[in-house]
């Protein structure tokens, strides 16, 4: 590259280059769309024009192999063109309908689902775990895998009564951002970081550990001989921010590690407003490779929501009108002082009516 | 090759298995051999094998890259280095196959050939690669056509919903939006110099597919001002069943016009008397409910714009907070010199007043919403508060008593 001249601050290319002609010519024109069947788009033009999305599912994590693999299939029905969604799935951009039935036929050749649409789960949308990240309590891809196998007759089926969207975080820090989820799987560390002091001394810069707690835990060690630091482990509420600035700050834990459930919130503005998510299950075990109990908490969930909500309702909008002392009831959880905030705005959550049952 | 029992029991089950996929990759690249290998550890032991980086990245960037190390290199020396290349998706995550191959192409030289798509803020993300191939593979990408996206303390690749590229209910073009806001950004993307990340998130309508609302401090989400469109011969077919609710991707056969629409409407704005849906728009809070179970029958309106909220960020450190409205609408229209000033103003504001890690939404909670809006210079408008406060504690400044002096009334006589 040495001798070609170097290119930076272009930005990404223009989003035009990658437009199949159909939604070139009917950009901004679109007029309405059906979901045929699981997984298949139906949009419609004010002209009268056409366009087939086939959804399909991704583990979000892919290589060059597979990605070429679903180039080759968008090449032979799409005309090469093809796009991702905001929940990580693939669609193939189907402009000529007699591509659509051998494309669906192609998909089912090769093993790889259609669906998530309309009232389903779709993909979890997640972050990257033991795979890449240096802070998470928990695997992000396996869980998600071992959650989607168990719930996969929900991806490609409209059968509950909104849709539920599921997402997991492997660490409180959210790089998922899944504090919006109908169900969100979070992975929590529960104990606060070991200190190694003889290592500490020597890898670590000693005001940037301290400024990186964001709770004020850290304050450098009494003994300055040692030049070390300790935690306030009151006041720890094991984010890892330390760990990140400090390697000599470990806070993993594999047996007190693991997964916590909140339920309920939704991004979408239909009906009610937007909702956070609010803690269900306050701790599983980190049980790899197929993490069994979260599995079995999040299907009793799903599966008293489809019981119970009405039409059109999503999982937080079931649980507001059921109230969350009949959710814990019938979902068979336990309620702890985890559930009870004691952070910001905790008073918010407290009742001040005598609305509630028994 | 690793051994990893533990892994190859999620070869099975129907949904596509990332294990599956990577052990391809393995019997090519030793580097993913060894990613499973390492992997396989961290199942066995319930703890990561990563350190946190120092600081790599490419010439003149601070940002895009983050660092990543084993911290078992002696027995995965594939993953001695493994950083992350952060890939500034196209807007609506379009692609051409050529153009994706080109990235694939690019990858396998350089890098791990492993990828995802996409991270959660929306790049196309390139797992794994070593020190010395950064700079070449983001060369090679550049003149591809391809940059870098944003990490750290620096504006973050912005993303945006699939909009009127495919969708009848975008109330502005997000996909422009996105991307024009994005080049006006280079240099706050590529060299970090804010408190903390800044996150602009573009969705068409009040659906929020992107999640702008919970995940970018600048949430910009389409709206419509006048009348929502109705055809009432579709209101009919819905009402006689000829036409499937949302489109027919719910469980039920037939819409009940009175009890799935009308009955749900949160502002009861909506009557229906077997014949024809009447809309009472000026209480209409366009929460799309009626439009997503309807898709044939009713669209949003013609005068169409954003609102701008502001604020979101997930729970580090205050609390998770959703954006709140601080501009009810805003025409979009290309160049997008409205969202350009106010978003212009709010990073000053932030920058000089926002503490190191402080996300603005959580400064204005700080400084309070007064101090932000006459920064900036937006006036107050009901629509930005749930409710208005219910303790007695305001404040009174000069500029009020000037007002009054001026004339200005509590109540309109």
């Amino acid at each position: 590259m040495a001798e070609t001249e170097r290119i930076t601050d272009i930005g990404p290319p223009h989003y035009g280059k990658f437009l199949p002609p159909v939604i070139k010519e009917n950009y901004g024109k679109w007029k309405y769309h059906e979901i045929l069947e699981p997984g298949v788009l139906r949009h419609v033009a004010e002209k009268g024009a056409e366009l087939f999305s086939v959804r399909i599912a991704s583990p979000r994590i892919l290589t060059t192999l597979q990605a070429r693999d679903l180039c080759d299939i968008a090449d032979k029905y799409c005309g090469g063109y093809l796009r991702a969604t905001s929940r990580h799935n693939f669609e193939f951009l189907v402009s000529d309908k007699s591509k659509l039935e051998p494309l669906k036929a192609e998909l089912a050749k090769r093993g790889i689902p259609k669906g998530g649409t309309g009232h389903c789960i779709t993909n979890i949308v997640h972050t990257q775990g033991w795979i890449h990240c240096h802070t998470p309590a928990i695997d992000a891809s396996g869980v998600v895998k071992a959650v989607m196998d168990d719930l996969f007759e929900y991806f490609g089926s409209h059968q509950l009564p909104a849709q539920v969207r599921i997402s997991l975080a492997c660490c409180l820090n959210m790089c998922g951002a899944v504090h919006c989820s109908d169900i969100a799987i979070l992975g929590i560390h529960r104990t606060a970081p070991h200190i190694f002091h003889d290592k500490l001394r020597h890898m670590c810069e000693i005001p940037t550990t301290i400024a990186s707690c964001p709770t004020g835990a850290i304050r450098p060690h009494p003994d300055k001989s040692i030049k070390s630091v300790v935690v306030n482990e009151e006041r720890c509420m094991y984010c890892g921010n330390c760990f990140t600035m400090c390697a000599a700050m470990p806070l993993f834990n594999p047996e007190k590690g693991g997964v916590a459930l909140l339920v309920g919130g939704k991004v979408s503005n239909a009906k009610s407003p937007p909702m956070f998510s609010r803690l269900g299950v306050p701790y599983l075990p980190n049980n790899p490779p197929r993490w069994p109990e979260t599995v079995v908490a999040i299907r009793k969930i799903v599966t008293k929501y489809a019981e119970g909500a009405n039409k059109y309702e999503r999982v937080g909008e079931w649980i507001v009108r059921i109230g969350w002392e009949k959710f814990f009831e019938i979902c068979d959880i336990p309620f702890t002082f985890q559930h009870i905030d004691d952070y910001k705005w905790a008073y918010d959550t407290y009742r001040t009516s005598m609305h509630f049952k028994f | 090759m690793h051994k990893t029992p533990l892994l190859d029991q999620l070869e099975s089950g129907p949904y596509p298995s990332f294990v599956k996929d990577l052990k391809r990759m393995a019997a090519k690249k030793t580097q993913i051999n060894d990613l499973l290998g390492q992997l396989e550890r961290s199942y066995k032991d319930k703890i990561t094998h990563w350190k946190h980086g120092g600081i790599v990245g490419v010439l003149g960037y601070g940002s895009g890259i983050i660092g990543r190390y084993s911290d078992l290199p002696d027995e995965f020396p594939g993953l001695e280095h493994f950083h992350t290349m952060r890939i500034n998706q196209p807007s609506g995550w379009f692609y051409t196959t050529a153009a994706l191959r080109e990235v694939c192409d690019i990858w396998d030289q350089y890098g791990s050939g492993v990828l995802n798509m996409h991270g959660a803020t929306g790049d196309l993300v390139l797992l794994g690669t070593t020190t010395d191939m950064l700079e070449p593979c983001f060369q090679a990408l550049a003149h591809k056509g391809w940059d870098i996206g944003g990490s750290g303390s620096a504006m973050r690749s912005p993303s945006c919903c699939v909009g009127p590229a495919r969708c009848e209910w975008s109330c502005y073009d997000t996909l422009e939006a996105c991307y024009n806001i994005t080049q006006e950004y280079q240099f706050e993307l590529h060299r970090p110099s804010f408190p903390y990340k800044f996150k602009f998130k573009f969705s068409g309508c009040p659906n929020d597919c992107v999640a702008a609302t919970a995940r970018a401090d600048c949430s910009v989400v389409g709206v419509w001002k006048d009348d929502i469109r109705i055809d009432q011969a579709a209101v009919k077919a819905y009402a006689g069943g000829e036409l499937k609710p949302r489109g027919g991707g719910a469980p039920y056969k037939k819409l009940d016009t009175q009890a799935d629409v009308v009955a749900l409407c949160p502002t009861g704005c909506m009557s229906f008397d077997g014949k024809t849906l009447k809309i009472d728009n000026k209480n209409c809070n366009h929460c799309m409910h009626c439009i997503n179970l309807m898709p044939q029958a009713l669209r949003p309106g013609t005068e169409v714009g954003a609102t701008i909220l502001l604020g979101s960020h997930a729970p580090i450190l205050e609390g998770a907070q959703m954006s709140w409205v601080i501009v009810p609408f805003m025409e979009m229209v290309k160049p997008f010199d409205g969202l350009k000033e106010l978003a212009g103003n709010i990073m000053e504001w932030w920058a000089e007043n926002g503490k190191n890690r402080e996300r603005v939404g959580e400064l204005i909670l700080r400084l309070g919403m007064r101090g932000f809006l006459e920064a900036i210079g937006l006036p107050p408008v009901p629509q930005s508060v749930k409710t208005p406060r219910a303790n007695p504690f305001f404040f009174w400044h000069q500029a009020d008593f000037d007002a009054e002096a001026a004339g200005r009334k509590y109540i309109k006589a």
